[in-house]
Protein backbone atom coordinates (compact mmCIF):
# COMPACT_ATOMS: atom_id res chain seq x y z
CA UNK A 1 0.00 0.00 0.00
CA UNK A 2 2.60 2.55 1.08
CA UNK A 3 4.97 1.41 -1.68
CA UNK A 4 2.21 2.07 -4.25
CA UNK A 5 1.45 5.44 -2.68
CA UNK A 6 5.12 6.46 -2.90
CA UNK A 7 5.18 5.36 -6.56
CA UNK A 8 2.03 7.41 -7.29
CA UNK A 9 3.51 10.51 -5.67
CA UNK A 10 6.79 10.05 -7.58
CA UNK A 11 4.84 9.65 -10.84
CA UNK A 12 2.89 12.85 -10.18
CA UNK A 13 -0.48 11.05 -9.96
CA UNK A 14 -1.03 12.65 -6.57
CA UNK A 15 0.92 15.33 -4.71
CA UNK A 16 2.31 15.22 -1.20
CA UNK A 17 0.31 18.38 -0.46
CA UNK A 18 -2.96 16.66 -1.46
CA UNK A 19 -2.16 13.73 0.81
CA UNK A 20 -1.28 15.95 3.76
CA UNK A 21 -4.43 18.03 3.25
CA UNK A 22 -6.53 14.84 3.10
CA UNK A 23 -4.90 13.53 6.29
CA UNK A 24 -5.54 16.75 8.15
CA UNK A 25 -9.15 16.90 6.92
CA UNK A 26 -9.70 13.31 8.12
CA UNK A 27 -8.09 14.09 11.47
CA UNK A 28 -10.58 16.93 11.90
CA UNK A 29 -13.59 14.82 10.80
CA UNK A 30 -12.68 12.14 13.32
CA UNK A 31 -11.87 14.53 16.18
CA UNK A 32 -14.54 12.90 18.37
CA UNK A 33 -12.48 9.68 18.58
CA UNK A 34 -9.70 11.73 20.20
CA UNK A 35 -6.94 9.75 18.50
CA UNK A 36 -4.68 12.82 18.24
CA UNK A 37 -3.46 15.33 20.80
CA UNK A 38 -2.05 17.83 18.30
CA UNK A 39 -1.66 18.55 14.59
CA UNK A 40 1.37 20.26 13.07
CA UNK A 41 -0.39 21.51 9.94
CA UNK A 42 1.92 24.36 8.88
CA UNK A 43 5.07 22.28 9.33
CA UNK A 44 3.54 19.37 7.39
CA UNK A 45 2.38 21.52 4.47
CA UNK A 46 5.76 23.20 4.21
CA UNK A 47 7.47 19.82 4.00
CA UNK A 48 4.90 18.54 1.50
CA UNK A 49 5.58 21.50 -0.80
CA UNK A 50 9.32 20.90 -0.56
CA UNK A 51 8.81 17.26 -1.57
CA UNK A 52 6.48 18.19 -4.45
CA UNK A 53 9.14 20.65 -5.67
CA UNK A 54 11.77 17.91 -5.54
CA UNK A 55 9.58 15.58 -7.59
CA UNK A 56 8.88 18.34 -10.13
CA UNK A 57 12.65 18.76 -10.55
CA UNK A 58 12.87 15.01 -11.22
CA UNK A 59 14.74 14.22 -7.99
CA UNK A 60 14.22 11.17 -5.79
CA UNK A 61 12.04 12.09 -2.79
CA UNK A 62 13.02 9.04 -0.73
CA UNK A 63 11.61 5.63 0.19
CA UNK A 64 8.67 7.32 1.93
CA UNK A 65 8.59 10.48 -0.20
CA UNK A 66 5.39 12.39 0.59
CA UNK A 67 3.76 9.86 2.93
CA UNK A 68 2.02 11.41 5.97
CA UNK A 69 2.44 9.77 9.38
CA UNK A 70 1.58 10.20 13.04
CA UNK A 71 3.91 9.80 16.02
CA UNK A 72 2.91 8.79 19.52
CA UNK A 73 3.13 11.86 21.72
CA UNK A 74 6.03 10.48 23.76
CA UNK A 75 8.37 11.08 20.81
CA UNK A 76 10.13 14.43 20.49
CA UNK A 77 9.64 16.37 17.24
CA UNK A 78 10.60 19.86 16.11
CA UNK A 79 7.78 22.36 15.92
CA UNK A 80 5.23 20.15 17.68
CA UNK A 81 4.38 19.82 21.36
CA UNK A 82 5.43 16.65 23.25
CA UNK A 83 3.28 15.98 26.31
CA UNK A 84 3.50 12.20 26.88
CA UNK A 85 -0.24 12.76 27.63
CA UNK A 86 0.65 14.15 31.07
CA UNK A 87 0.18 17.65 32.51
CA UNK A 88 3.82 17.49 33.60
CA UNK A 89 5.12 18.09 30.06
CA UNK A 90 2.44 20.55 28.92
CA UNK A 91 4.15 23.43 27.15
CA UNK A 92 7.36 21.48 26.47
CA UNK A 93 9.00 22.51 23.19
CA UNK A 94 11.56 19.91 22.11
CA UNK A 95 15.04 21.30 21.39
CA UNK A 96 15.94 18.11 19.50
CA UNK A 97 14.08 15.43 17.58
CA UNK A 98 13.66 11.64 17.99
CA UNK A 99 16.12 9.71 15.80
CA UNK A 100 13.26 7.52 14.50
CA UNK A 101 11.38 10.61 13.24
CA UNK A 102 14.62 12.05 11.87
CA UNK A 103 15.25 8.89 9.79
CA UNK A 104 11.66 8.80 8.48
CA UNK A 105 11.84 12.46 7.46
CA UNK A 106 15.18 11.93 5.75
CA UNK A 107 13.33 9.43 3.51
CA UNK A 108 10.55 11.91 2.78
CA UNK A 109 7.84 10.95 5.31
CA UNK A 110 5.78 13.86 6.69
CA UNK A 111 4.77 14.14 10.36
CA UNK A 112 1.24 15.52 10.57
CA UNK A 113 0.39 15.09 14.25
CA UNK A 114 0.93 13.44 17.61
CA UNK A 115 -1.22 10.61 18.98
CA UNK A 116 -2.86 10.12 22.37
CA UNK A 117 -1.50 7.55 24.84
CA UNK A 118 -1.72 6.52 28.46
CA UNK A 119 0.38 9.14 30.28
CA UNK A 120 4.07 8.22 30.02
CA UNK A 121 2.88 5.04 28.20
CA UNK A 122 1.64 3.51 31.47
CA UNK A 123 -1.54 1.61 30.73
CA UNK A 124 -3.40 -0.66 28.36
CA UNK A 125 -6.42 1.40 27.34
CA UNK A 126 -5.40 5.04 26.69
CA UNK A 127 -7.73 5.96 29.57
CA UNK A 128 -4.75 7.14 31.66
CA UNK A 129 -4.27 10.13 29.33
CA UNK A 130 -4.45 13.46 31.16
CA UNK A 131 -6.35 14.79 28.14
CA UNK A 132 -9.11 12.15 28.03
CA UNK A 133 -9.38 8.70 26.45
CA UNK A 134 -9.31 7.69 22.80
CA UNK A 135 -12.34 5.76 21.53
CA UNK A 136 -12.19 2.51 19.59
CA UNK A 137 -12.81 3.13 15.85
CA UNK A 138 -15.00 0.00 15.67
CA UNK A 139 -17.15 0.82 18.73
CA UNK A 140 -17.07 4.20 20.43
CA UNK A 141 -18.08 2.73 23.80
CA UNK A 142 -14.87 0.67 23.92
CA UNK A 143 -11.19 1.42 24.44
CA UNK A 144 -8.74 1.28 21.51
CA UNK A 145 -6.19 -0.52 23.72
CA UNK A 146 -3.00 1.08 24.92
CA UNK A 147 -0.72 2.58 25.56
CA UNK A 148 -0.34 3.42 21.82
CA UNK A 149 -4.15 3.61 21.50
CA UNK A 150 -4.15 6.93 19.66
CA UNK A 151 -1.67 5.65 17.07
CA UNK A 152 -3.67 2.46 16.46
CA UNK A 153 -6.97 4.35 16.22
CA UNK A 154 -5.47 6.92 13.84
CA UNK A 155 -4.39 4.19 11.41
CA UNK A 156 -7.70 2.33 11.76
CA UNK A 157 -9.51 5.62 10.98
CA UNK A 158 -7.27 6.11 7.89
CA UNK A 159 -5.98 9.46 9.14
CA UNK A 160 -2.51 8.43 7.93
CA UNK A 161 -1.10 5.26 6.31
CA UNK A 162 1.19 4.64 9.29
CA UNK A 163 1.81 5.68 12.87
CA UNK A 164 4.59 5.11 15.35
CA UNK A 165 4.06 3.47 18.70
CA UNK A 166 6.24 2.38 21.58
CA UNK A 167 5.97 -1.06 23.18
CA UNK A 168 7.29 -1.82 26.67
CA UNK A 169 4.95 -4.68 27.57
CA UNK A 170 2.46 -4.79 24.70
CA UNK A 171 1.73 -1.14 23.96
CA UNK A 172 1.94 -1.59 20.17
CA UNK A 173 0.53 -5.12 19.83
CA UNK A 174 -2.46 -4.90 22.17
CA UNK A 175 -3.94 -1.68 20.69
CA UNK A 176 -3.30 -3.11 17.20
CA UNK A 177 -5.31 -6.20 18.20
CA UNK A 178 -8.13 -4.12 19.74
CA UNK A 179 -8.29 -1.67 16.81
CA UNK A 180 -7.90 -4.11 13.90
CA UNK A 181 -4.53 -2.98 12.50
CA UNK A 182 -0.99 -4.39 12.24
CA UNK A 183 1.36 -3.55 15.13
CA UNK A 184 5.00 -4.60 15.09
CA UNK A 185 7.24 -4.76 18.16
CA UNK A 186 10.74 -5.30 16.75
CA UNK A 187 13.67 -7.05 18.44
CA UNK A 188 14.95 -5.01 21.41
CA UNK A 189 17.57 -2.60 20.03
CA UNK A 190 16.34 -2.47 16.40
CA UNK A 191 15.30 1.20 16.45
CA UNK A 192 17.07 4.04 18.28
CA UNK A 193 15.16 5.42 21.25
CA UNK A 194 17.03 8.72 21.24
CA UNK A 195 14.46 11.47 21.76
CA UNK A 196 11.74 9.21 23.14
CA UNK A 197 10.37 9.57 26.68
CA UNK A 198 11.89 6.59 28.50
CA UNK A 199 9.66 4.18 30.39
CA UNK A 200 11.48 0.90 31.09
CA UNK A 201 14.87 0.93 29.42
CA UNK A 202 15.37 -2.85 29.36
CA UNK A 203 12.22 -3.47 27.26
CA UNK A 204 11.22 -0.17 25.52
CA UNK A 205 11.08 -0.41 21.72
CA UNK A 206 9.67 1.74 18.91
CA UNK A 207 7.67 0.16 16.11
CA UNK A 208 5.22 0.83 13.28
CA UNK A 209 1.43 0.54 13.28
CA UNK A 210 0.04 0.04 9.76
CA UNK A 211 -2.69 -1.66 7.71
CA UNK A 212 -0.38 -4.31 6.28
CA UNK A 213 2.67 -6.24 7.47
CA UNK A 214 4.43 -5.25 4.26
CA UNK A 215 3.97 -1.56 5.16
CA UNK A 216 5.30 -2.26 8.66
CA UNK A 217 8.40 -3.86 7.11
CA UNK A 218 9.03 -0.82 4.92
CA UNK A 219 8.71 1.66 7.81
CA UNK A 220 10.85 -0.52 10.10
CA UNK A 221 13.51 -0.80 7.43
CA UNK A 222 13.81 3.00 7.24
CA UNK A 223 14.01 3.43 11.03
CA UNK A 224 16.24 0.50 11.97
CA UNK A 225 19.99 0.39 12.52
CA UNK A 226 22.70 1.38 14.92
CA UNK A 227 22.67 4.87 16.42
CA UNK A 228 25.60 6.24 18.43
CA UNK A 229 23.09 8.17 20.51
CA UNK A 230 21.42 4.98 21.84
CA UNK A 231 24.02 2.47 23.02
CA UNK A 232 21.46 -0.38 23.09
CA UNK A 233 20.93 -0.31 19.31
CA UNK A 234 22.04 -3.32 17.23
CA UNK A 235 23.94 -3.08 13.94
CA UNK A 236 21.38 -2.99 11.11
CA UNK A 237 20.30 -6.62 10.67
CA UNK A 238 16.86 -5.99 9.23
CA UNK A 239 16.23 -6.77 5.57
CA UNK A 240 12.73 -7.80 4.56
CA UNK A 241 12.27 -10.94 2.46
CA UNK A 242 8.61 -11.57 1.76
CA UNK A 243 8.98 -15.12 0.47
CA UNK A 244 7.87 -17.60 3.14
CA UNK A 245 8.96 -21.21 3.00
CA UNK A 246 6.80 -23.71 4.93
CA UNK A 247 7.48 -23.09 8.63
CA UNK A 248 7.26 -25.14 11.81
CA UNK A 249 4.92 -23.15 14.01
CA UNK A 250 4.26 -23.68 17.72
CA UNK A 251 0.82 -22.73 19.02
CA UNK A 252 1.24 -21.65 22.67
CA UNK A 253 -1.41 -23.84 24.26
CA UNK A 254 -1.13 -22.14 27.66
CA UNK A 255 -2.82 -19.14 26.01
CA UNK A 256 -5.74 -21.09 24.54
CA UNK A 257 -7.49 -22.22 27.72
CA UNK A 258 -9.21 -20.75 30.74
CA UNK A 259 -9.16 -16.98 31.14
CA UNK A 260 -9.23 -16.40 27.39
CA UNK A 261 -12.55 -15.29 25.89
CA UNK A 262 -14.14 -17.92 23.61
CA UNK A 263 -14.42 -15.28 20.85
CA UNK A 264 -10.63 -14.82 20.93
CA UNK A 265 -9.92 -18.58 21.06
CA UNK A 266 -12.22 -19.25 18.10
CA UNK A 267 -10.56 -16.52 16.05
CA UNK A 268 -7.08 -17.92 16.75
CA UNK A 269 -8.26 -21.47 15.90
CA UNK A 270 -9.49 -20.10 12.57
CA UNK A 271 -6.10 -18.49 12.01
CA UNK A 272 -4.37 -21.82 12.70
CA UNK A 273 -6.47 -23.50 9.99
CA UNK A 274 -5.62 -20.72 7.55
CA UNK A 275 -1.90 -21.11 8.26
CA UNK A 276 -2.15 -24.90 7.80
CA UNK A 277 -3.86 -24.24 4.48
CA UNK A 278 -0.86 -22.15 3.45
CA UNK A 279 1.37 -25.18 3.96
CA UNK A 280 2.76 -24.57 7.46
CA UNK A 281 3.14 -27.31 10.04
CA UNK A 282 1.50 -26.41 13.36
CA UNK A 283 1.89 -28.17 16.68
CA UNK A 284 0.84 -27.21 20.20
CA UNK A 285 3.59 -26.31 22.62
CA UNK A 286 3.49 -25.52 26.33
CA UNK A 287 5.55 -22.76 27.94
CA UNK A 288 4.36 -23.08 31.54
CA UNK A 289 6.50 -20.27 32.98
CA UNK A 290 5.09 -17.55 30.68
CA UNK A 291 2.22 -17.18 33.15
CA UNK A 292 4.68 -15.57 35.58
CA UNK A 293 5.59 -12.92 33.00
CA UNK A 294 3.14 -10.39 34.36
CA UNK A 295 4.46 -10.75 37.93
CA UNK A 296 8.03 -10.30 36.63
CA UNK A 297 6.91 -7.32 34.57
CA UNK A 298 5.24 -5.53 37.47
CA UNK A 299 8.46 -5.70 39.47
CA UNK A 300 11.08 -4.99 36.77
CA UNK A 301 9.18 -2.29 34.89
CA UNK A 302 8.11 -0.14 37.89
CA UNK A 303 11.72 -0.33 39.14
CA UNK A 304 12.94 1.07 35.81
CA UNK A 305 10.02 3.53 35.66
CA UNK A 306 10.83 4.89 39.14
CA UNK A 307 14.42 5.51 37.99
CA UNK A 308 13.54 6.96 34.57
CA UNK A 309 10.83 9.26 35.94
CA UNK A 310 13.09 10.67 38.67
CA UNK A 311 14.22 13.33 36.16
CA UNK A 312 10.81 15.02 36.07
CA UNK A 313 11.38 17.56 38.83
CA UNK A 314 10.16 20.83 37.31
CA UNK A 315 13.65 22.36 37.26
CA UNK A 316 15.05 22.03 33.72
CA UNK A 317 11.66 21.65 32.03
CA UNK A 318 8.11 20.72 32.89
CA UNK A 319 5.04 22.28 34.35
CA UNK A 320 6.52 23.56 37.65
CA UNK A 321 4.26 24.29 40.61
CA UNK A 322 4.62 27.18 43.05
CA UNK A 323 6.88 26.20 45.96
CA UNK A 324 8.75 27.73 48.90
CA UNK A 325 11.74 25.44 48.72
CA UNK A 326 13.35 22.92 46.39
CA UNK A 327 11.93 19.76 47.94
CA UNK A 328 8.45 21.21 47.80
CA UNK A 329 8.99 22.12 44.13
CA UNK A 330 9.81 18.50 43.28
CA UNK A 331 6.98 16.94 45.28
CA UNK A 332 4.25 19.37 44.20
CA UNK A 333 5.29 19.35 40.52
CA UNK A 334 5.36 15.56 40.41
CA UNK A 335 2.07 15.15 42.29
CA UNK A 336 0.31 17.60 39.96
CA UNK A 337 1.98 16.43 36.74
CA UNK A 338 1.86 12.64 36.98
CA UNK A 339 -1.35 10.65 36.60
CA UNK A 340 -2.36 8.22 39.40
CA UNK A 341 -1.02 5.22 37.43
CA UNK A 342 2.38 6.95 37.02
CA UNK A 343 2.50 7.55 40.77
CA UNK A 344 1.47 3.97 41.54
CA UNK A 345 4.31 2.62 39.38
CA UNK A 346 6.87 4.97 40.91
CA UNK A 347 5.85 3.84 44.39
CA UNK A 348 5.96 0.13 43.47
CA UNK A 349 9.35 0.65 41.83
CA UNK A 350 10.89 2.40 44.78
CA UNK A 351 9.46 -0.26 47.09
CA UNK A 352 10.99 -3.21 45.20
CA UNK A 353 14.31 -1.39 44.97
CA UNK A 354 14.46 -0.56 48.72
CA UNK A 355 17.15 -2.25 50.73
CA UNK A 356 15.70 -5.31 52.44
CA UNK A 357 13.26 -5.98 49.57
CA UNK A 358 15.69 -5.90 46.65
CA UNK A 359 16.57 -9.63 46.71
CA UNK A 360 13.01 -10.76 47.36
CA UNK A 361 11.53 -8.77 44.49
CA UNK A 362 13.87 -7.20 41.95
CA UNK A 363 16.54 -9.91 41.90
CA UNK A 364 13.95 -12.69 42.08
CA UNK A 365 12.03 -11.17 39.16
CA UNK A 366 15.26 -10.84 37.13
CA UNK A 367 15.93 -14.55 37.77
CA UNK A 368 12.43 -15.62 36.74
CA UNK A 369 13.00 -13.48 33.64
CA UNK A 370 15.96 -15.80 32.84
CA UNK A 371 13.75 -18.88 33.37
CA UNK A 372 11.23 -17.49 30.87
CA UNK A 373 13.91 -16.61 28.33
CA UNK A 374 15.32 -20.16 28.58
CA UNK A 375 11.85 -21.54 27.98
CA UNK A 376 11.41 -19.33 24.91
CA UNK A 377 14.83 -20.43 23.62
CA UNK A 378 13.96 -24.12 23.94
CA UNK A 379 10.66 -23.61 22.12
CA UNK A 380 12.28 -21.48 19.40
CA UNK A 381 14.88 -24.21 18.86
CA UNK A 382 12.04 -26.56 17.96
CA UNK A 383 9.85 -24.06 16.09
CA UNK A 384 10.54 -21.23 13.62
CA UNK A 385 7.93 -19.02 15.28
CA UNK A 386 5.36 -19.20 18.07
CA UNK A 387 1.78 -18.03 17.74
CA UNK A 388 -1.14 -17.25 20.04
CA UNK A 389 -3.58 -14.50 20.92
CA UNK A 390 -2.39 -10.95 21.69
CA UNK A 391 -4.79 -10.35 24.57
CA UNK A 392 -7.28 -12.55 26.45
CA UNK A 393 -10.24 -10.37 25.37
CA UNK A 394 -11.50 -8.13 22.60
CA UNK A 395 -11.46 -4.37 23.34
CA UNK A 396 -13.18 -3.81 26.68
CA UNK A 397 -15.66 -1.04 27.53
CA UNK A 398 -14.43 2.42 28.50
CA UNK A 399 -14.36 2.55 32.31
CA UNK A 400 -14.69 -1.22 32.73
CA UNK A 401 -11.24 -1.75 34.28
CA UNK A 402 -10.30 1.70 35.56
CA UNK A 403 -11.25 1.01 39.19
CA UNK A 404 -9.03 -2.06 39.48
CA UNK A 405 -5.35 -1.60 38.48
CA UNK A 406 -4.58 -5.33 38.72
CA UNK A 407 -7.45 -6.21 36.37
CA UNK A 408 -6.12 -3.63 33.91
CA UNK A 409 -2.63 -5.18 34.14
CA UNK A 410 -4.02 -8.64 33.25
CA UNK A 411 -4.82 -7.35 29.74
CA UNK A 412 -1.03 -7.49 29.13
CA UNK A 413 -0.54 -11.12 30.18
CA UNK A 414 0.19 -12.39 26.64
CA UNK A 415 2.29 -9.47 25.48
CA UNK A 416 4.77 -8.97 28.34
CA UNK A 417 6.68 -12.27 27.84
CA UNK A 418 8.09 -11.28 24.41
CA UNK A 419 8.96 -7.85 25.82
CA UNK A 420 10.89 -9.31 28.75
CA UNK A 421 12.80 -11.56 26.34
CA UNK A 422 13.35 -8.79 23.75
CA UNK A 423 11.81 -10.92 20.98
CA UNK A 424 10.18 -9.57 17.80
CA UNK A 425 6.40 -9.97 17.86
CA UNK A 426 3.62 -8.72 15.61
CA UNK A 427 -0.14 -8.45 15.97
CA UNK A 428 -1.90 -9.09 12.67
CA UNK A 429 -5.71 -8.85 12.32
CA UNK A 430 -7.69 -12.08 11.96
CA UNK A 431 -10.63 -11.68 9.58
CA UNK A 432 -13.84 -12.05 11.56
CA UNK A 433 -17.19 -10.40 12.29
CA UNK A 434 -17.56 -8.21 15.37
CA UNK A 435 -14.74 -6.63 17.34
CA UNK A 436 -11.20 -7.17 15.96
CA UNK A 437 -8.85 -9.85 17.28
CA UNK A 438 -5.15 -10.03 16.47
CA UNK A 439 -2.93 -13.05 15.95
CA UNK A 440 0.42 -12.72 17.72
CA UNK A 441 3.49 -14.11 15.94
CA UNK A 442 6.68 -14.27 18.03
CA UNK A 443 10.14 -15.08 16.65
CA UNK A 444 13.70 -15.50 17.92
CA UNK A 445 15.86 -12.36 18.32
CA UNK A 446 16.56 -10.65 14.98
CA UNK A 447 14.05 -12.77 13.00
CA UNK A 448 11.81 -9.74 12.49
CA UNK A 449 11.74 -10.39 8.76
CA UNK A 450 10.37 -13.95 9.19
CA UNK A 451 7.71 -12.71 11.63
CA UNK A 452 6.57 -9.97 9.26
CA UNK A 453 6.73 -12.15 6.16
CA UNK A 454 4.46 -14.72 7.79
CA UNK A 455 2.09 -11.93 8.85
CA UNK A 456 2.10 -10.59 5.27
CA UNK A 457 1.33 -14.03 3.85
CA UNK A 458 -1.43 -14.48 6.46
CA UNK A 459 -3.04 -11.21 5.29
CA UNK A 460 -2.88 -12.14 1.62
CA UNK A 461 -4.11 -15.74 2.02
CA UNK A 462 -7.88 -16.10 1.51
CA UNK B 1 2.18 -12.08 52.54
CA UNK B 2 3.38 -8.54 51.92
CA UNK B 3 1.10 -5.84 53.21
CA UNK B 4 1.88 -2.31 52.11
CA UNK B 5 0.64 -0.25 55.05
CA UNK B 6 -0.54 3.35 55.14
CA UNK B 7 2.79 4.29 56.79
CA UNK B 8 4.77 2.42 54.10
CA UNK B 9 2.99 4.39 51.40
CA UNK B 10 3.68 7.71 53.11
CA UNK B 11 7.35 6.84 53.51
CA UNK B 12 7.58 5.69 49.86
CA UNK B 13 5.89 8.89 48.70
CA UNK B 14 8.51 10.96 50.57
CA UNK B 15 11.32 8.91 49.01
CA UNK B 16 9.71 9.31 45.58
CA UNK B 17 9.27 13.09 45.97
CA UNK B 18 5.49 12.93 45.63
CA UNK B 19 2.97 14.85 47.73
CA UNK B 20 0.02 12.60 48.52
CA UNK B 21 -3.00 13.14 50.73
CA UNK B 22 -4.02 10.78 53.56
CA UNK B 23 -7.04 9.65 51.53
CA UNK B 24 -4.79 8.82 48.56
CA UNK B 25 -2.35 6.94 50.81
CA UNK B 26 -5.24 4.83 52.14
CA UNK B 27 -6.40 3.87 48.61
CA UNK B 28 -2.85 3.24 47.34
CA UNK B 29 -2.09 1.02 50.35
CA UNK B 30 -4.99 -1.28 49.36
CA UNK B 31 -4.09 -1.24 45.66
CA UNK B 32 -0.42 -2.01 46.27
CA UNK B 33 -1.21 -4.80 48.73
CA UNK B 34 -3.40 -6.43 46.08
CA UNK B 35 -0.69 -6.03 43.42
CA UNK B 36 1.97 -7.52 45.71
CA UNK B 37 -0.32 -10.47 46.53
CA UNK B 38 -0.25 -11.19 42.80
CA UNK B 39 3.54 -10.73 42.59
CA UNK B 40 4.03 -13.28 45.41
CA UNK B 41 3.65 -16.06 42.77
CA UNK B 42 7.30 -15.47 41.85
CA UNK B 43 8.28 -17.46 44.92
CA UNK B 44 6.72 -20.56 43.24
CA UNK B 45 9.50 -20.55 40.64
CA UNK B 46 12.71 -22.42 41.51
CA UNK B 47 15.62 -20.03 40.85
CA UNK B 48 18.57 -21.47 42.79
CA UNK B 49 21.73 -20.90 40.71
CA UNK B 50 19.77 -19.01 38.03
CA UNK B 51 21.55 -15.85 36.85
CA UNK B 52 19.37 -12.72 36.78
CA UNK B 53 18.75 -11.06 33.38
CA UNK B 54 19.07 -7.29 33.00
CA UNK B 55 19.94 -6.98 29.29
CA UNK B 56 18.46 -9.08 26.50
CA UNK B 57 20.12 -8.45 23.14
CA UNK B 58 23.65 -9.48 24.02
CA UNK B 59 25.32 -6.07 23.80
CA UNK B 60 27.96 -5.46 26.47
CA UNK B 61 30.04 -2.46 27.49
CA UNK B 62 29.18 -0.30 24.48
CA UNK B 63 31.63 2.58 24.44
CA UNK B 64 32.52 5.43 22.12
CA UNK B 65 35.51 7.73 21.77
CA UNK B 66 35.63 10.33 24.53
CA UNK B 67 35.14 13.27 22.19
CA UNK B 68 32.86 16.27 22.20
CA UNK B 69 30.03 15.84 19.69
CA UNK B 70 28.51 19.03 18.36
CA UNK B 71 24.74 18.57 18.48
CA UNK B 72 24.28 22.06 17.04
CA UNK B 73 21.82 23.10 19.73
CA UNK B 74 22.37 26.53 21.28
CA UNK B 75 22.38 27.23 24.99
CA UNK B 76 19.26 29.35 24.53
CA UNK B 77 17.48 26.42 22.82
CA UNK B 78 18.37 24.10 25.68
CA UNK B 79 17.31 26.60 28.31
CA UNK B 80 14.02 27.59 26.72
CA UNK B 81 12.01 24.96 28.62
CA UNK B 82 13.37 25.82 32.08
CA UNK B 83 10.54 27.33 34.15
CA UNK B 84 12.86 29.76 36.00
CA UNK B 85 16.07 31.26 34.67
CA UNK B 86 18.60 33.88 35.63
CA UNK B 87 21.46 35.13 33.41
CA UNK B 88 21.75 31.95 31.32
CA UNK B 89 21.42 29.65 34.33
CA UNK B 90 18.53 27.59 35.65
CA UNK B 91 17.11 29.04 38.85
CA UNK B 92 15.65 26.95 41.71
CA UNK B 93 13.88 27.97 44.93
CA UNK B 94 15.78 28.28 48.20
CA UNK B 95 17.49 25.04 49.26
CA UNK B 96 18.62 25.98 52.81
CA UNK B 97 16.35 27.92 55.14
Amino acid sequence: MIRQLVADIAAGKITARQLVEESIAKAKTHENFHALLSLCEARALERADAIDEKIKRGENAGQLGGVPFIAKDNMLAYGAPTTAAAHLLEGFDAPFQAEAIERLEREGAILIGKANLDAFAHGGSTENSAFGPTKNPHDKTRVPGGSSGGSAAAVALDIAPFALGTDTGGSIRQPASFSGVVGMKPTYGTVSRYGVVAMASSTDVIGPITHTAEDAALVLDVMSGKDEKDSTTLPDFFAFHDAVKPLKIGLIKDWMGEGVEPEVREAVKGAVEKLKGAGHEIEEVSLPNLKHGLAVYYVVVPAEVASNLARYDGVRYGNAQQANNLEELYAKTRAAGFMPENQRRILIGNYVLSSGYYDAYYKKAAQVRTVMINEFNEALDRFDVLIGPVAPTVAFKLGENTADPLKMYLADIMTVPASLAGLPAVSVPIEKAGMPVGLQIIGQLETDSTVLALAAQFQEEK
Amino acid sequence: MATISFDDVQKLARLSALTITEEQAEVISHELTKIFEYIEQLSDVETTDVEPTYQVNGLENVTRADEIIDYRVSQAELLKNAPQQHDGSIKVPRVLE
